[in-house]
């Protein structure tokens, strides 16, 4: 007991030498002409196959550029960690410019710290940065990946020998309700009749009930399947061994996929993490609400696969060739949800905001949104 | 280990007594071997770091400096551990009675959830409203703990498989709700329960950025220390714990014992939980599985389900979280390379048990 109480008082006593020590000694500083320090951070591994990985791949490029650093950590939870992995970041490595990747990192975590460190710029993905709600250094980027996944479907479409495709999705937020919307109606433009069946798994990463989903459909005579969730790479890989047709989604899984693999809704993260990196090297003010398409470069097309046909390509190039135009709709005015209400008022071009908000599945999608 | 062990090393402290009491020498004994394990656990780690072609001693270098080095590293590292203690609480507590509960998450987020119901029914002073939230924080917790407790002792239910099984009906009764009856509509993409508001919000404690969790956590272990060593409860739960049939046999009643133990270390847990919501996350949502729960069985069974022992060592693993945390900016180390390090130490400790009264110089004299 005497020596535990003791170790106790050692303890403490160290604890506050410790923290004396530190704040008489120098502080580390950087010798070299300053390059800007620029800090990522993971809810997952960076080598998912998925949504992390799409992350670091942009990461990755802007690493080369010069005058930059990049300093990185992965799998860090949506908790008080993420708060302290910033701080981190800002105090240790002398970051200037945060990309805190994952969508619940944004509040309170991002919007505690920002509050704290006016000077550092926070870029989040996903979030929905509103004026006068949210600090300046905050700023929210995302990309219309639903243009892809019209895509996605129009060359699943063609694909499909039986009419059915199939649909593995984490959560019905409106993220994933937007995706897996514009997916069937991508399908559906091809032959009305067909359908696409949703299940949802309940959670980001559940691999086993990703597999079961996957199976589920193909017994049901599903044909292609696809899927929103952080790490496609179960998905995929179940459906090429029972011989379905893929779409894939956040980056390519082309490789785990060789005979099935049709296209891929791809994030092109680069083009937002470069303008953001570009205007904080510059001194220019951070743009706080930042969106962008096929047009913009913020989403882009896994290459086709063999298996994808040559009607679907030619279907999906001019249908893409008018969205690099600008301005296209995907969700029109009287379009009816799957229980015959009609959800969309008017003609909703990507930059609606309304469409943020998604809350229902259109009709064609076979599936009901749990709770 | 005792009060009287204390009262004698007191009297040595002030006679002239050479030797060392076998009490100190147990004590002594408890720290030896696991900080042996470390340094060895460093070692290895030291060779695996090398054999990717990185330098070992920038490596200790950065384990300091990212968990220990400055006021900024330690609450990192308190941090990090504060939600460890509470829920190593909810293993050892039940150990004492000889239960092995691993559902600690459950309580979690079970906690976290009560919680963020209570500012929806009950306005009034933050600091009444707080407590509320605690108290039924605790209630969830401690419920959901004993239930498996119960099923042990009244049915014949194994208590480790129950209390991991409840763990997921705990979870998936969180989703359903926080996605449904509970949900702010204004939560788009994060289902999540309404806002506790900013007024109930439990702040950080003075001084330090570091929330009232580590407090919570270091005063509950002293507390049930005490219960479990200093008390006539703790000795009754220790011996039914030891020996069922030895203590029906005294006549205690182990039903009881078994119950008490499991509620309040599911009360533990729990109030991790509320604290979760009160001070870090402002409303439930699917963050409060993060994992604590499951990460405070490993505390627990390393502090060898020791109340007291389990503070240092949820220090040492919040230490390890934010050491790896810098490793991975500034060596570009993988995360997977903490895991190593984490899985080498404690197979180290669990395997140095083995060494424990092997040394003469630990060895009991009768002092």
């Amino acid at each position: 007991m005497a020596t535990h109480s003791n170790s106790r008082r050692g303890v403490i006593r160290a604890l506050g030498t410790g923290g004396v020590l530190a704040a008489l000694a120098p502080r580390f500083a950087f010798a070299q002409a300053k390059p800007i320090v620029i800090g990522v951070i993971y809810v997952g591994p960076k080598d998912d196959f998925g949504y992390n990985q799409a992350q670091a791949e942009a990461a990755a490029q802007i690493k080369k550029l010069p005058g930059v650093k990049v300093v990185e950590q992965e799998k860090v939870p949506e908790t008080a960690d993420v708060q302290k992995t910033m701080l981190a970041m800002i105090r240790q490595d002398k970051a200037a410019m945060l990309f805190p990747t994952s969508f619940g990192y944004f509040d309170p975590h991002i919007l505690k710290l920002a509050a704290d460190h006016p000077t550092v710029r926070f870029a989040h993905c996903g979030g929905l940065w509103s004026e006068g709600k949210h600090p300046k250094n905050v700023a929210s980027y995302f990309g219309y990946i639903d243009e892809c996944q019209y895509l996605n479907g129009i060359v699943a479409g063609h694909a499909s020998k039986t009419k059915k495709i199939g649909f593995v999705a984490a959560k019905p937020i409106p993220q994933v309700l937007r995706n897996i919307n514009a997916f069937a109606l991508g399908a559906k433009s091809v032959d009305p009749a067909i359908t696409t069946r949703v299940i949802f798994t309940g959670d980001w990463s559940m691999p086993v009930k990703e597999a079961e989903a996957t199976n589920g459909l193909i017994d049901q005579g599903v044909d292609v399947v696809t899927c929103h969730v952080d790490g496609p790479k179960v998905v995929v890989e179940t459906a090429e061994k029972r011989g379905a047709f893929t779409c894939g989604y956040h980056a390519s899984q082309a490789r785990l996929a060789p005979k099935g693999y049709l296209t891929g809704a791809e994030w092109n993260w680069l083009t937002p993490y470069t303008q953001f990196v570009k205007a904080a090297q510059e001194g220019k003010p951070l743009t706080n609400f930042l969106r962008g398409g096929l047009k913009e470069g913020f989403v882009k097309m896994s290459p086709y696969g063999a298996a994808a046909p040559e009607k679907g390509r030619k279907a999906a190039d001019a249908a893409k060739a008018q969205m690099m135009k600008g301005g296209y709709v995907i969700f029109k005015a009287g379009m009816k949800d799957n229980k015959g209400n009609v959800v969309v008022a008017k003609d909703s071009p990507q930059t609606e905001l309304e469409l943020e908000k998604m809350n229902y599945l259109i009709e064609g999608v076979i599936g009901a949104i749990p709770g | 280990m005792t009060s009287s062990a204390a009262h004698a090393s007191a009297r040595t402290a002030s006679v002239p007594a050479p030797a060392m009491t076998d009490a100190n020498r147990r004590a002594l004994e408890g720290a030896f071997w696991p900080i042996v394990s470390l340094l060895a656990a460093m070692v290895v780690f030291g060779l695996f770091v090398a054999l990717t072609g990185r330098d070992p001693l920038e490596m200790y270098a950065l384990i300091y400096e990212g968990a220990f080095s400055d006021a900024f590293a330690w609450q990192n590292t308190l941090q990090r551990a504060a939600p460890l203690i509470l829920c190593a609480l909810a293993v050892a507590l039940p150990a004492q009675a000889g239960l092995t509960i691993i559902g600690g998450e459950g309580a979690l987020v079970l906690g976290g959830l009560a919680a963020s119901v209570v500012p929806l029914a009950v306005a009034g002073p933050p600091l009444l409203v707080q407590a509320l939230m605690a108290g039924c924080a605790m209630l969830a917790g401690g419920f959901w703990i004993g239930l498996s407790g119960w099923l042990r002792h009244y049915r014949g239910v194994n208590e480790t498989i129950a209390s991991l099984l409840l763990s997921y009906i705990a979870i998936a009764l969180l989703n359903h709700l926080v996605e449904g009856a509970l949900r702010d509509p204004a939560s788009l993409n994060k289902p999540s329960t309404r806002p506790v508001g900013d007024a109930n919000m439990l702040g950080n404690l003075p001084g330090i950025d570091v929330h009232p969790g580590l407090a919570f956590g270091i005063i509950l272990c002293l507390v049930l220390h005490v219960v479990v060593r200093h008390t006539g409860l703790g000795f009754a739960t220790r011996i039914a714990g030891g020996n069922v049939r030895a203590a029906r046999l005294a006549g205690l009643p182990v039903g009881m014992l078994i119950l008490w133990t499991c509620v309040a270390g599911g009360a533990c847990a729990g109030l991790a939980g509320m604290v979760e919501v009160a001070a870090v996350l402002g409303s439930a949502n699917a963050t409060l599985a993060a994992g604590y729960g499951y990460a405070g069985i490993l505390v627990s069974f390393i502090a060898r389900h020791n109340p007291l022992a389990v503070i240092p060592v949820a220090i040492l693993i919040g230490g390890i979280g934010a050491a790896g945390s810098l490793l991975q900016r500034r060596m570009e180390l993988p995360d997977a390379a903490m895991l190593v390090l984490q899985g080498v130490a404690f197979m180290i400790i669990l395997g140095m048990e083995t060494m424990t009264g092997r040394l003469k110089f630990f060895q009991p004299r009768g002092a």
